[in-house]
């Protein structure tokens, strides 16, 4: 039954596609300043379709529905509600519905909300938006269909990987989806204006809001993705290099790039083919990325059950961009001249591009590389954290600088009183930074550099907030949040990396183990019982020798009926200046059990300085807002 | 013409990297198990973790009817399930090569006085790199060799009761 509901409404988004496309195609002849009625009709019954095609689906997973082959690949009757509900994206199926959910949302509000905008470069821009959700509808259907169906209908479905049962992870893809797809309609933006001839500040304006809702929630999806891996995957790191994070960085750098791009075309009305590539490159990294992850190229974590046919077809319909998006490019390219000084904003700005390029550069080779080898020369090699910590660190230390003075300088030309204060608050780092090496601990040299660096920032950012308050000019207000941020984000993580403590022994349950200052007495133990799981649930009692602070940890090892699985679950007691994280696991036949024990300073620090980040990007969306 | 040609390096750089991401699709899952299996291992040298005079090569393998290497550490978990297939395995006709992979030497030892020792050697890959040369993607894995230096099977991730079966039938 829901399976027939489900699929009609995916066709009917289907049609109203090319409904919509053959409308618009018509009106593009009409010269006059609206679009006709009968589009925005078709788009507000695309958008309600596919809404209820998602809901369809949800409704599936909450009646558990094993009629469909994908409630019972990925359901299970005794899952708590909020699982079964999150279910509807933790699988490829499901989330391809999601993906066409949000391609057919920024379509329609990009209809909506950009009437003030050339009605030749609307319609366009709606064209190739929809030619993208047909090619992924068409993947949906023939490939990877959500609501394809099951006879006999199964008592019991097969259940929910235990470690996508996680809050965080419930809303980790649509934050990141809302992130990755939405960069479609920029995608579509970019090949409208070139073909209508839109540009310029104009363009710039028209696509603005949408760059940085999107950047905000891929900030947003990569913080959540990090923080779940912390408590979840219990190692204690937040961030390991995996292709999969890594395939998430590659469009948060180009979009980052962008965002700082179309500072510069809104102003200066000036690189506008460079802000064109960069809004085609956000969105075909963003499939890429999802070729890699999907097609089983590479191994990860996140690897869905990987099928051949589901790669053949994201990579031929990538190509079909990637050709298109170029072919469009090169035919309406045309030469810009540009008169920067080499001491304004824009070339600050600029600078800003040439990091997220290197980066960018840096994480697509080290993805890339591998499989390349593998084709080309049989050669199996894997590239791991070490080679990004070593090319992307040293990086950080001018980024951080440049961050820091960039906004100091005026459009066009500036001013010299700026060198002193940067002199000044330059020695005012070095001198804390010397404070820390000599009080908390030794390090290395760069790792010198990345603290005087990150503090740099952080004193112009708050000296920044200081003028803020007095002038009141709202727009610097989300920069200098996100920049401040970053600064914090990066001294932070130095710390966190710099004085973690970490111990690694066995105990069995009445022992007392002394370590780092720490006294870890191993109390009791307990089985627990929940919906889903059983629990054996370690009771520890930690001091601290130095002010005898006590703190309870409890541990749990679960074991999951559905399907069968162990997971150790991490206890974590968050403080403000430290997290303490304790993870057990059983030592087959004895009664000892395995103690990890970390301290990691200043954990809690490092996501609020990460949602700072993301938070300067709503700021912009909400003042925005206002000014309109 | 600057423009054509700067068009026609971009296109074909394209064209190739979408290429070779096709023929890399075809080989269906970089780290399958099988294209290893049949292959002969390479050349390799190991210094031992206690002990930095001591050391082992290939050709140390072929004295042995049949080896399994086995690529451990303390800190990961499933190393620790698959122990006791090791221990009971260490009983039977072939010799195991132990390489303790990004680990420390104290930590090291104090997992194998916990759990036992069915290793042979031990050899030290404290940076994780010599294990890369045969494959290892994540640990624990393991590899059957015979005195030919072939790889008869490759076990990816900890070795369980059926494997365990496995090994044995092959060792016969």
């Amino acid at each position: 039954m829901l399976s027939n509901i489900g699929i009609g409404l995916v066709y009917s988004i289907l049609a109203l596609s090319f409904l919509t496309i053959y409308n618009a195609h018509l009106d593009l002849k009409i010269i006059n300043t609206t679009v006709k009625k009968i589009i925005y009709k078709l788009s507000l019954f695309q958008i309600t379709f596919t809404i209820l095609s998602f809901f369809t689906l949800i409704l599936g997973f909450i009646n558990s529905d094993f009629s469909l082959v994908n409630v019972y690949e990925n359901s299970h009757t005794t899952k708590p509600l909020f699982y079964k509900i999150a279910g509807t994206w933790g699988n490829h199926e499901g989330s391809l519905l999601l993906w066409v959910n949000i391609l057919v949302l920024f379509s329609y509000l990009f209809l909506i909300f950009n009437h003030i905008h050339n009605k030749k470069f609307r319609l366009y821009t709606l064209i190739f938006q929809n030619i993208l959700i047909i090619g992924f509808v068409i993947f949906l259907l023939f490939n990877s269909n959500p609501f394809n169906s099951l006879y006999p209908i199964p008592l019991e479905g097969l259940g929910l990987n235990p470690i996508l049962q996680d809050p965080a992870l419930a809303i980790h893809p649509p934050l990141l989806y809302v992130g990755f797809v939405g960069c479609s309609i920029y995608f579509s933006a970019a090949l409208g204006s070139l073909l209508s001839g839109y540009n310029g500040k104009l363009f710039a304006k028209s696509i603005k809001v949408w760059v940085v809702t999107s950047w905000c929630f891929q900030t947003l999806g990569i913080i959540v993705g990090s923080i779940w891996a912390y408590y979840e995957l219990g190692w204690g790191g937040f961030w390991f290099w995996d292709p999969v994070e890594n395939a998430s960085l590659l469009p948060w750098f180009a979009i980052t790039a962008l965002m700082h791009s179309l500072i510069v075309l809104e102003k200066r009305n000036v690189l506008y083919y460079w802000v064109i590539i960069l809004c085609l490159l956000t969105f075909i990294l963003s499939v890429t990325g999802t070729f890699l992850v999907r097609s089983g190229i590479l191994n990860s974590v996140h690897t869905f059950a990987s099928d051949p046919s589901r790669g053949i077809y994201i990579l031929v319909f990538l190509s079909l961009m990637i050709f298109a998006a170029l072919t469009i490019f090169f035919t309406k390219y045309k030469k810009e001249t540009y008169d920067f000084n080499i001491k304004s904003k824009e070339t600050f700005i600029l600078a800003n591009n040439w990091f997220m390029a290197f980066f960018l550069a840096t994480v697509l080779i080290g993805m890339l590389y591998p499989i390349f080898l593998d084709v080309l020369s049989n050669i199996k090699i894997s590239v791991g954290p070490p080679f990004f910590n070593i090319v992307i660190i040293p990086l950080v230390v001018p980024l951080l600088f440049l961050m820091a003075i960039g906004p100091k300088f005026g459009w066009i030309k500036s001013q010299k009183k700026i060198f002193y204060k940067i002199l000044f608050l330059i020695l005012g780092s070095v001198i804390i930074n010397l404070f820390i090496f000599n009080f908390f601990g030794k390090y290395s040299f760069l790792s010198n550099l990345i603290f005087i660096a990150s503090i740099f920032l952080i004193l112009n950012s708050i000296l920044d907030i200081k003028k803020f308050i007095n002038n009141k000019i709202k727009l610097e207000l989300s920069r200098i949040i996100s920049h401040l941020g970053f600064g914090l984000l990066v001294f932070f993580i130095g710390i966190n990396h710099q004085f973690s403590l970490e111990e690694d022994f066995n105990l069995k349950v009445g022992e007392i183990k002394k370590t780092n200052n720490y006294e870890i007495n191993f109390e009791s133990m307990r089985i627990k019982e929940s919906k889903n799981y059983k629990a054996i649930v370690g009771n520890f009692k930690l001091t601290n020798l130095k002010n005898n602070l006590v703190e309870y940890l409890d541990p749990e090892i679960r074991i999951y009926s559905n399907p069968e699985t162990l997971t150790y679950e991490a206890a974590i007691e968050t403080k403000i200046t430290s997290d303490l994280y304790l993870t057990m696991s059983n030592v087959s036949r004895s009664d000892y059990y395995n103690i990890k024990f970390q301290k990691k300073p200043f954990m809690i620090w490092i996501w609020i300085s990460a949602i700072m980040i993301a938070l300067g990007g709503f700021v912009q969306l909400t003042f925005k807002k206002n000014e309109s | 013409m600057r423009v054509s040609i700067l068009k026609i390096i971009i296109f074909s750089f394209v064209f190739f990297s979408l290429f070779v991401l096709w023929q890399g699709l075809k080989k269906n899952n970089n780290y399958d198990t099988k294209s290893l299996v049949g292959a002969r291992i390479s050349n390799f040298q190991f210094t031992e973790i206690n002990n930095v005079n001591k050391s082992i090569s290939e050709k140390d393998l072929k004295n042995n009817k049949f080896t399994l290497i086995n690529f451990f550490a303390s800190w990961c978990l499933p190393c620790r399930t698959e122990h006791k297939y090791l221990i009971n395995l260490s009983k039977k006709k072939i010799k195991i090569i132990g390489i303790n992979f990004k680990d420390k030497k104290k930590n090291a030892n104090n997992f194998l006085k916990e759990l036992g020792n069915p290793y042979n050697f031990v050899g030290k890959d404290s940076d994780g790199k010599a294990s890369v040369l045969f494959g290892v993607y994540g640990i624990p894995e393991s590899i059957l060799v015979d005195n030919n230096l072939n790889i008869i099977k490759k076990i990816i991730g900890p070795i369980d009761q059926n494997q365990y079966n496995e090994i044995l039938n092959l060792i016969k």
